[in-house]
């Protein structure tokens, strides 16, 4: 036992390593084999890579000779032929870089932060422009003390050879909830003939001057009177444009736009067909280098079908026919045309409007009272504003509105205050300071006067930040 | 009003059809070095309009009326590239209503894709200033890059109006024939200028420095398109009496105020160069654009 223990000790003893190793090999063999493999993939990879960067070398240097040859025979030094090879390695090494082109077709986004903090004298939700059917559009001020705003998300690209999208949502907060508007969704054509576009969808209309610039565009934190009485700030229509701009050195662009006319001065439709026309006329050009001028008419018409307006008790709506005429101006001036250091920008606008039809409303519980109504309203406004050191600017303006007569009918004017006959007026100045083409910081003073006999001043400080693709502005 | 516009509009249409198709063709220049290049290359066959003068900023021009008037009626517009008219020109082309100069057609040419860009930048950040993804664009002050430019513009103008391709060919050949003389002319003056440490007033100028050797230091801008202030000019002015420059370079459309400031403290002399066709009385093309260049540089040196 004694004996044969230990030789079974030893047997055990040598088959255990035996028996490890008969095992062992095994696994070796194919760890190794998977190292092996590993060892090729990297020695292929990096074979493949010091390939790649001999043939860049290989490139490089033919180039380089081919520079050296050429600034040899152009009789450049030889310092510029060592450069021409650093650039040609520059340029080798430049393709590795380019960044992979799935993303390239990703549209053009931008995102402007537009943000208040006012001071007003009045509250702004009983504003009103009293002597004006309310256009039912934002056009009061913001609230009191620090507010959010709008931003505006804008998306656009070349849809393909023959058309660009461009959509443009404003995102805002309204008692606590969250709100986008479709501010423009609309196509344009990239390929008509003989200087005709056309544009489709949702759209700022062509007419005026002020009602195509986004509001982050304007000179001001607020929008003109005018546009906010006649227009509820702007003409933005679903509907169809056509444009031609006439092949001559002297501007001239004409425009006529057929849309559903739902918004106001038009009012909400169930019929087929068409609720607005616009026509437009733009003539502009330079006075030698430091003048630039544009001058503009419009014209506007909506037939509107029962358009309430007012609180709903009593109803109040108007039908008929609607024809506002916009005459617009605007002059920019920079010495020599460089307005990086000084430029000034002269602005304004007419407006004119005349709306007859009938005009009903509820006598309070007496049944309905309605009558032939006449109304004949203008409004303008006048800008200026300088820059008088790089960055920093001033501006003015002044607002006036005129109710003029209206011609109510038989109806008793005292059931319509708000369109008793009274002249709102405005006159605000603002200076503002831009860091850079993308940021803006604002501070404006207004004295508003539009309500009857309240007098509002303001003090608006406001920034404009734009983020993304680095858009182009109109004139 | 609509019946009358239409009215007018079509009496319009009806003169713009009797007028019989011109001869030359229409080119829209964004700057005056390729307006002077176009012509150079074109000759009688072309109808140059510039977008710009020598004076005014390229980087911050508007979309003006006259420049979408001259648009619609171009059939090659000459940009720089690079998104040096970003600002500017995809407004007046879209406006234009004119399909043949829009962007990938042979009636839209960019100068910055016939050279090698410098000073493309490694980090795209708008922290980073007014920094152009594509590289620096102010590439025609290098003479060697006008000769590459003329050579695609000739092809360009013959793909564009293919009756007068022997024309633009003969132009291009006694262009360069030219051009390389007086490359040889500039490169001979200039050889002093070699090694030359300078000051530069924006990035506007790598491209002279690369071709004729100058040692730029640095911007007096701290970034693209930002004006200097008084700490970095009084750190500009530490950094030069450690390294002496010979002189600031400035485009003449820049403002005055940083580089004489600095000017006045180091002692050295701010060289004002036209930076393109028009930047000065000598430089009414583009020979005189480099002759008064260089001439410029060595008086300063001296």
């Amino acid at each position: 036992m004694t004996f044969v223990r230990p030789a079974a000790l030893c047997a055990a003893l040598a088959a255990f390593p035996a028996a490890a190793f008969a095992a062992s090999p095994a696994a070796t063999e194919a760890d190794l084999k998977q190292l092996r493999e590993q060892l090729r993939e990297l020695r292929d990879n990096y074979q493949q890579r010091i390939d790649a960067l001999e043939r860049r070398l290989a490139e490089a240097e033919t180039r380089s000779a081919s520079a050296a040859t050429a600034a040899a025979e152009a009789g450049t030094t030889a310092s510029a032929a060592a450069r021409s090879v650093a650039e040609a390695r520059t340029e080798a090494g430049g393709t590795v870089n380019r960044p992979a082109a799935e993303s390239a077709f990703n549209p053009s986004v931008s995102l402007i932060l537009d943000s208040k903090l006012t001071r007003f004298q009045r509250d702004p939700s009983s504003y009103r422009i009293d002597g004006f059917i309310p256009s039912g559009g934002e056009v009061g001020p913001p609230r009191k003390g620090f507010s959010l705003g709008e931003s505006e998300l804008a998306i656009s690209a070349n849809v393909d050879h023959l058309f660009r999208g461009n959509a443009r949502f404003s995102l805002a907060e309204e008692d606590g909830a969250g709100v986008v508007n479709v501010e423009e969704a609309s196509v344009e054509t990239l390929a008509l003939p003989e200087g005709f576009k056309m544009k489709f969808g949702r759209f700022l209309s062509g007419v005026g001057y002020i009602n195509q610039q986004h509001p982050h565009e304007w000179d001001f934190a607020d929008a003109p009177l005018a546009y906010k009485a006649f227009f509820g700030y702007r003409v933005q229509n679903d509907g169809v444009q056509l444009r031609w701009v006439a092949p001559t050195d002297l501007f001239m662009e004409f425009g006529a736009e057929v849309a559903n006319g739902g918004s106001f001065p038009g009012a909400e439709r169930k019929a087929n067909g068409a609720g607005l026309w616009t026509a437009f006329a733009h003539l502009g050009g330079d006075i030698g280098d430091s003048s630039a001028w544009q001058v503009g008419l419009s014209h506007v018409r909506a037939n509107p079908r029962e358009r309430q307006f007012g609180d709903q008790n009593p109803t109040k709506a108007f039908s008929g026919s609607s024809q506002t005429w916009i005459a617009d101006f605007v002059y920019k001036w920079a010495p020599n045309g460089n307005s990086s250091v000084t430029n000034l920008k002269l602005q304004g606008e007419y407006l004119l409007r005349r709306e007859t039809g009938e005009l009903a409303y509820d006598v309070g519980g007496a049944g309905e009272a309605s009558s032939a109504a006449r109304f004949r309203q203008s409004g303008s406004y006048l800008q200026a504003v300088y820059q008088f050191m790089p960055r920093w600017r001033v501006g003015v303006r002044g607002d006036w509105l005129r109710s003029g007569t209206a011609d109510l009918g038989t109806l008793d004017p005292a059931g319509l205050p708000i369109l008793a006959g009274y002249n709102p007026t405005r006159q605000s100045a603002m200076l503002d300071w831009s860091p850079s083409e993308f940021s803006r910081l604002r501070l404006q003073l207004a004295r508003d006067k539009s309500r009857d006999g309240e007098s509002d001043n303001q003090v608006w400080l406001q920034y404009v930040m734009s983020l993304g693709a680095h858009g182009a502005h109109k004139f | 009003m609509l019946i009358k516009t239409i009215l007018r509009l079509a009496a319009l249409f009806l003169a713009v059809l009797a007028f019989p198709a011109a001869a030359a063709i229409n080119v829209f220049a964004t700057v005056p070095e390729w307006a002077a290049l176009a012509r150079e290359v074109g000759g009688d066959r072309v109808n140059v309009f510039s977008a710009t003068n020598a004076l005014q900023d390229p980087h911050r021009i508007e979309a003006r009326p006259s420049l979408i008037a001259r648009a619609r009626s171009s059939q090659l517009v000459v940009a720089t590239g690079a998104e040096l008219e970003i600002g500017w020109l995809p407004m007046v082309l879209r406006e234009a209503g004119n399909a043949a100069i829009q962007p990938g057609q042979p009636g839209y040419f960019e100068a910055a894709t016939a050279v090698r860009l410098l000073e493309v930048p490694v980090r795209l950040d708008r922290a980073d200033g007014d920094v152009h993804p594509g590289g620096n664009p102010h590439l025609q002050l290098d003479p060697r890059n006008i000769l590459k430019v003329a050579d695609a513009l000739a092809a360009r103008l013959a793909l564009v109006d293919p009756a007068g391709s022997a024309v633009y060919k003969a132009n291009l050949a006694r262009f360069a024939d030219k051009w390389k003389a007086a490359l040889v002319r500039w490169e001979q003056a200039a050889a002093s200028l070699r090694g030359a440490p300078v000051w530069v007033q924006h990035r506007a100028f790598p491209y002279l420095s690369d071709w004729l050797g100058l040692k730029e230091l640095g911007a007096l801008e701290p970034k693209p398109g930002v004006e200097p202030g008084s700490t970095q000019l009084a750190g500009i002015l530490e950094r030069q009496k450690a390294t002496p420059a010979r002189m600031i370079l400035r485009p003449a459309y820049t403002r005055p105020t940083a580089s004489d400031w600095l000017a006045e403290r180091a002692h050295i002399p701010v060289v004002v160069l036209p930076f393109t066709v028009g930047g000065s009385a000598e430089a009414n093309d583009l020979f005189g654009l480099f002759d008064d260049t260089v001439r410029r540089l060595l008086a300063a040196l001296k």
